[in-house]
């Protein structure tokens, strides 16, 4: 078994963990990241669409862009990116990683960031199991990076701002987008995602369900029924002829991590599930133990740096790194930041979550 | 340099541009020769060729494909070079690789 000591290490290189790993390596701290994927950026690499905000916050920028300036920055600072391994378990003050070959590496560092991210849910219904039923980050996987068509015809199921993108990503890509089907009378995102789809002309079907997805052994059509206020199927049934069915049903928090590490976790369904209790600046139960991002609460690429950004600061700090008004004042810029990011009314719930979380934390 | 010949590529694109062109390889598909993209996952090449199915399940013989994409889920796992339980979506084609869909991934 390979080993390694650092600093400071990050576990996941997608937008939080990649600004911790920048604010930390800044500060002088080693820093060694290690992610999953074959390429730094998390799930950056494949957004093509360009983000909403304020300049300060990558807005106007594409992601994969991002993921590539992120990357570069980090490793210009020395950080040192490892690619390809997942963490398996955590023993003592070690964290070891499998590569894809299943060689494993025993790396032991000071301080610890969590930055795992999300990982998407699914519904089940009759079918789901079928080829041609995708998740909608698949869908983006394939169609944005891997360039293939994943369905000629496909139907999104939530209309939140990952099925609207979606959507119009797919018609980016070629495909027929055949509806949107959102369970509540309302639709789920922004209005301008879904002014967006809605002027290409895909129908966006509020207040309807998805009961089953019917083929031999591929995808062929589905049934959908009309549901009330509470989601109860009224009986009324309409059947769509599609190829594939992509499912943009939310996201949770990927905890495996810091439950490892027995981390006192806390539930919000705004935040996307159970999430590891943490401070103003990131720091979990856990001593030495910072978290940022997805992993922290379901939320923005722009929150997930400034999270990061937050927990490479504190790290490097209690490490003796930075001086400690300047450090002090960019805390609080950031959380001012925070605080902005966390405006509008699917901001200000999660806001709020947050808050308790806090408050959980430090009266726990 | 090689254009690939298939049609569920996505050679035009109005934001990435065009898809580069690269050097085929070539997989073993059920016994049937299949141009890949190297590097890019085995199940990008089988969607590229319309092939939605990695395995069927052990009891009751039901289809699998791809579902997250990102080698969680255990959906798409398929059998390469005899060896069973690979996740197609995330383990990249290597020139001459021989891949079977049909079985069971035991």
């Amino acid at each position: 078994m390979k080993y390694r000591e650092a600093e400071i290490l990050v576990v996941g290189g997608g937008p939080a963990g990649l600004s911790a790993a920048i604010e930390a390596a800044d500060r002088g701290a080693g820093v060694l990241l290690v992610d999953e994927q074959e390429d730094p950026g998390g799930q950056l690499v494949k957004q093509i669409h360009k983000f909403f905000g304020s300049g300060r916050h990558g807005a106007g920028t594409r992601g994969i862009d991002l993921a590539n300036q992120l990357a570069s920055k980090a490793q210009k600072l020395g950080v040192q990116l490892l690619q390809g391994m997942s963490a398996v378990g955590v023993f003592d003050d070690s964290v070891i990683f499998s590569d894809r070959d299943g060689s494993l590496f025993r790396f032991r560092a000071s301080r610890g960031i969590i930055a795992t991210g999300a990982s998407e849910r699914a519904v089940a219904f009759p079918g789901w199991t079928l080829p041609g039923v995708i998740t909608a980050g698949a869908a983006q996987t394939f169609v944005n990076l891997y360039r293939v068509v994943v369905g000629q015809k496909v139907l999104v199921i939530g209309s939140g701002n990952v099925g609207l993108v979606v959507a119009y990503q797919l018609l980016q890509a070629g495909s027929e987008v055949a509806g949107i089907v959102e369970m509540r009378p309302e639709i789920g995102g922004w209005g301008v995602h879904a002014s967006k789809v809605r002027r290409l002309g895909v129908p966006i079907l509020t207040g309807m369900s998805v009961k089953e997805a019917r083929g031999r052994d591929r995808v062929e059509e589905v049934v959908l029924c009309i549901v009330d206020q509470d989601g109860t199927p009224s009986g009324e049934e309409r059947i769509i002829t599609v190829d594939t069915v992509c499912l943009a049903v939310g996201l949770s928090p990927r905890i495996e991590f810091p439950q490892w590490l027995g981390c006192r976790m806390g539930f919000s369904v705004s935040l996307g599930g159970y999430v590891p209790l943490h401070n103003s600046v990131m720091e979990t139960g856990v001593p030495g133990w910072f978290v940022a991002g997805d992993a922290a609460g379901v939320e923005e690429a722009s929150t997930g740096i400034e999270e990061g950004r937050l927990a490479g600061i504190a790290a490097a700090t209690s490490l003796g790194y930075g001086k400690g008004t300047t450090c002090e004042e960019e805390i609080r810029e950031i959380r001012e930041s925070l605080n902005e990011l966390r405006s509008g009314p699917f901001g200000r719930e999660r806001k709020r979550a947050k808050e308790r979380m806090e408050l959980e934390y430090e009266t726990g | 340099m090689v254009t690939l010949p298939q049609q569920r590529r996505i050679l035009d694109h109005p934001i990435l541009g065009r898809l580069p062109d690269t050097h085929e390889c070539t997989i073993v598909v059920d016994g049937k020769p299949l141009p890949a993209r190297p590097g890019e996952p085995i199940l990008a090449a089988l969607l590229a060729a319309g092939i939605k199915t990695t395995h069927t399940t052990d009891r009751f013989s039901q289809p699998r494909g791809l579902f997250c994409g990102i080698g969680l889920c255990s959906d798409c796992l398929i059998t390469v070079n005899g060896q069973p339980e690979i996740p197609s979506c995330i383990t990249p084609v290597k020139d001459g690789m021989c891949i079977e869909t049909s079985r069971s991934t035991r």
